[in-house]
């Protein structure tokens, strides 16, 4: 039952660009469920292991520019006599180290912050960030700059002779997008129902009793936040190859702004939570210019219903809905 | 393997800026007993226990669990090896069911690599059928089994007290350290609390024991330690330190103490 569920949900989405004609929806879509899958990957700290990284746009942003700098090649002078340069490469393989890079970024950040929490893990997260875009905006010679990296080509997979797929259009890209969010979110949900997954729930829920049943703490802060960067870098990596231009506005603060809001009114530390959050503030915004609603007021709207999700369903949308529904449901099971 | 010592401490010496919280003790704990640590508020048992279990950096001294030194050893590593605590303020995991509760304790015995978990291999699905059948046999034997659906957090007190040996219980210790296990039980909770203590002896655990309340410590107990001011100021069999003279002091002041002997 459960999984014809399943199946059936994710033949609808898949079926989407056969019947969507409007070019611009769809590419609405994929730009939410880039988003989407960046969401999750921070719901996978925030909501499990309940360590807010503000700074996540920043893994995002390293796969988004390794993955192009890789797939365009680069020349860089390192000392005034050390020349290193990198012929460009196939897309699939700049993809990867894409994600391979922002993973071990993430290994980074996670050992510096090997004994910090709460407010203290946000401010390391935060300068992270911070530090990466200047480098992003001031390494003209690695990053062009301001001047953006341009032409960066899109994803091709060829079997010689067999067959060859080009992901340039619209479709094919959603494909891409819905493909690699669904294996972030097996992979996620295999994590959660695991080990792995009570080890940091354990660390969000109390730390001391943690430690106290044999559980290395900082392993899983770490562990969490390698997956959770490389899915950011997952994200990153899509977008480059999606949109084929990467300026050092991917690092903005509002990013990192938007991937906490889907996961707070979706429900942090919930699967679904991310998904229906990243759904809403994904489409919201190009919903209500469809509206045709002034500019002005479409900010407004957004933002009164943010709050009014924050202050009615403070642990999220999914959790409301689901006690929602256990409550309307009498339960079989009475003690 | 009762009879051999399983805790050996020896001129432990706790400090906290200034303060000499615990003082140079040294004690031992033989295998398959239950000792009990008792004394006045801040005598340092609880600071003893977080020494003993590598939550803070003994100033001076040694601690040794079964010939291997523990001194130095992180927290968690210390549970690796048997050692495990409960804490004296409740200590759940409050946003969790009652059995997620206890499957968390079951950490380190859980085989599951991050690799296998990722890949989805069927070892991990079947390790996670026989963890929540251990879990059962956990509570179960803590006489939780008709909570384990609960959020713990909704608990009555008495049974929060359980989940904690439940959780501790679930991380195999061969010495158990309760740290007030029994405060703010009522009698009858704490009778039945008294028969799981005999429960887990039985099991042969060894239990380190900080607790207030006087008819738990004296029935329970094989030998007390009593501290006062961070020092060791009697040890013995329960009759022995039910008339120590300065045990009696350190609770009551020296003028209940009964002149000894009597004229």
């Amino acid at each position: 039952m459960k999984r014809a569920l399943t199946a059936l949900w994710l033949l609808f989405l898949a079926s989407i660009p056969l019947w969507l004609t409007d070019l611009y929806a769809l590419h609405v879509l994929i730009m939410t469920g880039i988003f989407i899958i960046a969401a999750m990957s921070l719901n996978l700290l925030l909501g499990y292991t309940g360590q807010l990284s503000l700074g996540h746009v920043a893994f995002f942003g390293i796969g988004a520019y390794a993955s192009s700098l890789v797939s365009l090649g680069f020349e860089v002078h390192l000392l005034p006599n050390w020349l290193v340069s990198l012929e460009p490469k196939p897309v699939w393989f700049a993809m990867l180290c894409g994600v391979v890079l922002a993973g071990l970024s993430g290994w980074v950040i996670g050992r510096i912050s090997f004994k910090v929490r709460g407010a203290y893990f946000v401010i390391v997260t935060v300068s992270f960030a911070e530090v990466v875009r200047l480098i992003a905006l001031n390494w003209v010679e690695l990053t062009q700059g301001p001047m953006a990296l341009n032409n960066i080509p899109a994803l091709r997979l060829a079997i010689p002779g067999v067959v060859e797929l080009a992901f340039l259009r619209k479709p094919a890209n959603y494909w891409l997008t819905l493909i690699v969010a669904v294996l972030c979110y097996v992979l996620i949900r295999r994590l959660v129902h695991s080990r792995a997954g009570r080890a940091m729930v354990a660390l969000r829920e109390n730390e001391a009793l943690a430690t106290s049943v044999g559980i290395d703490v900082t392993h899983y802060l770490v562990l969490a936040t390698v997956v959770s960067a490389a899915m950011a870098g997952a994200a990153g990596v899509l977008y480059a190859h999606y949109v084929r231009i990467v300026d050092p506005d991917v690092f903005l603060f509002i990013y990192t702004v938007t991937m906490v809001i889907m996961v707070i009114s979706g429900g942090k530390g919930t699967q679904a939570g991310p998904i229906v959050g990243g759904l809403i503030f994904g489409l919201l915004p190009d919903l209500l210019r469809a509206a045709a609603i002034k500019p002005e007021i479409q900010w407004v709207i957004y933002g009164v219903l943010m709050i009014l999700i924050v202050h009615f369903l403070p642990e999220g949308i999914v959790p409301a809905a689901r006690r929602w529904w256990q409550g309307r449901v009498p339960t079989a099971v009475i003690p | 393997m009762s009879g051999g010592i399983a805790l050996v401490v020896e001129g432990l010496t706790l400090r906290f800026g200034g303060l000499t919280a615990v003082d140079n003790i040294s004690f031992e704990v033989r295998e398959g007993e239950v000792l009990s640590l008792i004394g006045p508020n801040g005598a340092g048992k609880t600071s003893a226990f977080n020494a003993i279990t590598g939550y803070i950096e003994p100033a001076r001294g040694e601690i040794r669990y079964r010939g291997a030194r523990l001194t130095g050893l992180k927290a968690s590593a210390i549970a690796a090896r048997g050692v495990v605590r409960t804490f004296q303020k409740t200590s759940i995991f409050a946003g969790q069911t009652v059995h997620d509760n206890v499957a968390i304790g079951r950490h380190l015995h859980s085989r599951q690599r991050t690799l296998a978990i990722v890949a989805g291999l069927s070892s991990v699905a079947r390790e996670e059928a026989q963890l929540t059948r251990e879990v059962g046999d956990i509570l179960h034997f803590v006489g939780l089994t008709s909570r384990a659906d609960t959020v713990a957090a909704s608990l009555p007190y008495g049974e929060l007290r359980l989940l904690e040996v439940a959780i501790a219980l679930a991380a195999k210790p061969t010495l158990l350290l309760l740290d007030e296990p029994v405060s703010g039980m009522n009698p009858v909770e704490t009778a039945s609390f008294m028969k799981l203590l005999g429960a887990i002896r039985a099991r042969g655990i060894t239990v380190l024991l900080v607790e207030h309340d006087m008819k738990m410590v004296m029935g329970a107990s094989d030998r007390i330690i009593c501290l006062n001011q961070g020092r060791i100021i009697a040890s013995g069999t329960p009759d022995h330190i039910q008339g120590h003279p300065e045990v009696v002091r350190a609770y009551l002041g020296s003028k209940y103490v009964m002149s000894s002997p009597p004229p």
